[in-house]
């Protein structure tokens, strides 16, 4: 495989919501608007990328027996890290995705990139690995985002264009489920097709 | 009274799963049989009610007192990893009977964001060790009430004639949906 297949792979193929249905929490619950389910998907981006550097950096040295808590306490660093920036930087997004960025601790998909991509293959591949799966998550939190606020709201990244409200449901929580159903089964009907 | 407030809101007006988000891996990913579900709601309790004394324990007798709040991430995961190995050792010599019944469910709950989002939601909320106790196992009740009414639907589902597309994973999410909507009729209650 390819340095560039690396990178694309987490895009459509390998999509970590919509394919792999890893991260719904995170997904289901911070994709009010737009703007939150891109910063959702940026945190995690960051986290990703930097716990798969980490990793393979250090592969060598971790025994085999305690690798898995040896990556959980990486993957936590950096989210602590990233904990004291946002809250320095952009407090009023933090406070918007409040207990959902420090459980990007227990989002399955870093600790699953660590243990089947950083731990095996050298550092700028991590690297790229993190980037590309999360670029494909943070694209498909954008959509799940858009659509719900343009449903909920009538707006898009803040911007209205229809007067007055949207359907309410959409904004709250059961349409996220809903939403995030339907994208799916239209997710399935295009791989469908391509295929 | 406060408590039954707060039992209350924990188990029917913020639901776990279906208001707030939290451990919708096992909701999804073990909720196809009523009988599995409920062991997997009977761990999650257990494992939630010792959580929270450790969680309050350290939180106010070593982060505080050492000026180490911004710790709180890496040293809870760790504690709760550390925890859910040590319950399910002392359980396998203790109970075996009741180990038989949870062992399967017990290394899932370390990745299940809900036993971590609960001790930071705790310590949020500023409770006493009192109300975290009450506020977590209510919690975990209404977390395993999610997962048995969900169960109870998809064994019905799953004999339902479905598009393709549809099948497995986004049916569940839009049923979800619908049974997430039935529970905010609760919202009102207090």
């Amino acid at each position: 495989m390819n340095k560039w297949q690396t990178f694309t792979k987490g895009l459509i193929k390998e999509n970590p919501t919509f394919v792999l249905l890893l991260g719904m929490c995170p997904t289901l619950g911070t994709t009010t608007s737009a703007i939150n389910g891109m910063g959702m998907g940026v945190a995690t981006l960051f986290v990703l990328t930097m716990s798969n550097i980490v990793i393979s950096l250090i592969k060598n040295y971790i025994p085999g027996k305690v690798r898995i808590p040896a990556f959980i306490v990486v993957i936590a660093s950096m989210v602590t890290v990233l904990q004291l920036c946002m809250q320095a930087y952009v407090p009023a997004l933090y406070e918007t995705l409040g207990v959902f960025i420090p459980l990007i601790v227990v989002n399955c998909i870093i600790l699953g990139r660590a243990e089947a991509f950083a731990s095996k293959n050298g550092v700028f591949s991590s690297a790229l690995d993190g980037l590309g799966i999360g670029c494909g998550f943070t694209l498909s939190l954008t959509v799940l985002g858009t659509v719900r606020e343009m449903l909920g709201n009538g707006s898009i990244f803040g911007y209205k264009f229809i007067a007055g409200d949207g359907i309410l449901l959409f904004v709250l929580a059961p349409g996220a489920f809903i939403a995030l159903g339907y994208l799916l089964v239209i997710f399935n009907k295009l791989t469908a097709k391509m295929k | 009274m406060e408590y039954f407030v707060i039992i209350i809101s924990a188990i029917f007006v913020n639901n776990i799963v279906l208001a707030q988000f939290l451990g919708i891996c096992p909701f999804l990913g073990v909720s196809n049989k009523v009988s599995t579900s409920l062991g997997m709601g009977a761990a999650v309790t257990f494992v939630m009610a010792i959580t929270s004394v450790v969680a309050y324990l350290l939180q106010y007798y070593v982060l505080v007192p050492l000026g180490i709040q911004y710790m709180q991430t890496i040293v809870f995961i760790l504690v709760i990893a550390a925890l859910v190995q040590m319950v399910e050792i002392i359980l396998k010599k203790v109970s075996p009977s009741l180990y038989q019944a949870l062992g399967v469910f017990l290394p899932l709950i370390t990745t299940n964001c809900a036993v971590l989002g609960i001790a930071i939601l705790l310590v949020q909320k500023s409770y006493n060790l009192g109300e975290s106790v009450v506020f977590s196992v209510a919690t975990a009740i209404g977390f395993s009430l999610a997962l048995v009414l969900f169960a109870g639907i998809r064994e019905r589902l799953e004999l339902e004639d479905l598009p393709k597309a549809m099948k497995g994973v986004p049916i569940a999410l839009i049923t979800a949906g619908i049974l997430a909507m039935a529970f905010m009729g609760f919202s009102g209650l207090v």
